[in-house]
């Protein structure tokens, strides 16, 4: 279910490191949360973030929620076809359903992630 | 937390079930958008047992809840149900209800929303003085679902005794579901035809069962509070607590259709004349959102860059597929075309004010 190559937060996002870059989405417990997405606020491209800044917001029928930079960073490109098919994130919320690239600004910032296997227990404590 | 006598059957359907006014509900089966579109096109089922029910009966029973609510219950003979408010003497809300005549004129059920029992019952019962009347607060009793769409006569009639075809809207009957003994009502909270179906049965759960099964090959889902409260909205009824409140006056909700002055001295029925002759200041509105963005409750409604008040309703219609929504605005802003705006976290994005309901069925009867 949660790729072993991506980090993984506690706000449930996910970064998948791609040399300097990374993309950045929310994991399918949390679109399974959110239920029928509506709606995806994006972010300039260009924007600095630092670590936990918010950098969209994700809108489904019945509720909105932040999403929140991983790990700090210049957005290098968004997700454009997320304006017409925000519901991507509900289909294929680990990969057509990212939400933002980022350029990572320091690596070192990965290592207060989760892994996979961290991830997969922490939502067992959540559901427990 | 209360459960209600389905609870376990909307567990094995795979609902996600989150609490509602202190109890275990289901907020979703398959999903907003699915189970909406249901109700829209074929049918729906809902477990609604979290409302309340209060009798109230004896000699005056009529003329107590006359004097309790602006509707004129006169009007209804036995089997009929009217839509109607508690009202407190200043016109506004202690709740909204459905009015069942059960036996004209000693035998009223009031059925009240699930977040109001306690306070309602309190209010019913509290206001009894010069009325020889019994005021019995049966919520734990009774059981309730609803049977809502274009589907629902098809579907509930072989499963019971009752001849649907020949129930009018806002009448009710007693009969069988599934062999077992329930009150069926031409009622709904979503804009469609359908029918509510109250049972006492302390095992209910074949009535839930029983359509489930001969709705499913047609369609049928059941659905969860989260499209219940889409569907109310775009047939712009009201959800106490966001659109109407002992804050808000029953005709500033734009609910004058329920008041009948004409029917004698009831709570309130001053404050209604002097607004009447006085004029409103503020209204109800229905919304559109022009700008991208969607419009949620408490999010802040500004005229001319003034903040005049919060969104009531706000939520994505699933059949619109646009940003809708309730406010109340100063009067002078409640024309159709009239633009404001609504703070959405740090921004404004414009709203127009639109015609309601959003949405109104073809074959309303």
């Amino acid at each position: 279910m949660y790729p072993n190559e991506f980090f993984y937060t506690k706000e449930h996002e996910w970064i998948k490191v791609e040399g300097d870059e990374a993309l950045v989405g929310i994991t399918d417990f949390a679109q399974h949360q959110l239920g029928d997405i509506i709606f995806v606020e994006l972010p300039e491209v260009g924007k600095e973030l630092e670590v936990h800044q918010p950098v969209g917001v994700v809108e489904s029928v019945k509720s909105v929620s932040d999403v929140y930079a991983p790990v700090s960073g210049r957005v290098a490109a968004v997700n454009e076809a997320l304006a017409q098919t925000a519901d991507l994130l509900n289909k294929d919320p680990h990969g057509k359903g990212w939400i933002v690239r980022l350029k990572i600004k320091d690596k070192k910032e990965l290592g207060g992630l989760m892994k996979a296997s961290e991830y997969e227990k922490f939502l067992e404590g959540l559901e427990a | 937390m209360k459960r209600t006598r389905f609870n376990e059957l909307h567990k094995k359907l795979g609902a996600k079930m989150v609490e509602f006014v202190g109890w275990e509900m289901p907020i979703e089966y398959k999903g907003i958008i699915e189970e909406h579109m249901a109700v829209r096109t074929k049918a729906g089922l809902f477990d609604v047992s979290h409302m309340g029910e209060v009798l109230v009966s004896g000699k005056d029973a009529l003329a107590y809840v006359q004097w309790l609510t602006p509707n004129d219950v006169a009007r209804l003979a036995s089997g009929q149900v009217q839509y109607t408010a508690l009202m407190t003497p200043e016109s506004t809300f202690v709740d909204d209800m459905l009015v069942y005549c059960i036996e004209k004129p000693g035998t009223y059920l009031l059925v009240v929303n699930a977040a109001n029992v306690g306070k309602d019952y309190a209010w019913i019962a509290g206001h009894t003085k010069g009325f020889d009347v019994k005021v019995e607060n049966l919520s734990d009793a009774y059981s309730q679902v609803a049977l809502q769409g274009p589907l629902a006569e098809r579907i509930l009639q072989p499963l019971t005794d009752v001849d649907l075809a020949g129930m009018k809207s806002f009448w009710w009957a007693r009969g069988k579901v599934a062999g077992i003994d329930c009150l069926i009502s031409r009622t709904g909270y979503t804009g469609e035809d359908g029918f509510e179906v109250y049972t006492t049965d302390p095992n209910p759960g074949s009535v839930w069962t029983s359509i489930i099964e001969k709705g499913s090959p047609l369609g049928l889902l059941p659905i969860g509070l989260g499209a219940r409260d889409t569907l109310r909205l775009e047939a712009k009824l009201m959800l106490y607590g966001n659109d109407i409140s002992d804050k808000t006056t029953v005709l500033e909700a734009d609910l004058k259709w329920i008041v009948k002055l004409q029917k004698g001295d009831f709570l309130g029925k001053p404050v209604i004349e002097k607004q009447l002759a006085e004029g409103l200041r503020r209204k109800l509105a229905g919304f559109e959102m022009i700008d991208r963005g969607i419009a949620r409750p408490h999010y802040p409604a500004f005229v001319n860059g003034q903040k005049v008040s919060e969104v009531s309703s706000g939520t994505f219609s699933p059949l619109l597929k646009k940003a809708i929504g309730l406010v109340y605005l100063p009067i002078g802003a409640t024309a159709p075309g009239t633009e404001f705006e609504v703070g959405i976290r740090d921004k404004t994005f414009r709203a127009m004010v639109v015609l309601t309901p959003f949405y109104k069925r073809a074959d309303k009867k």
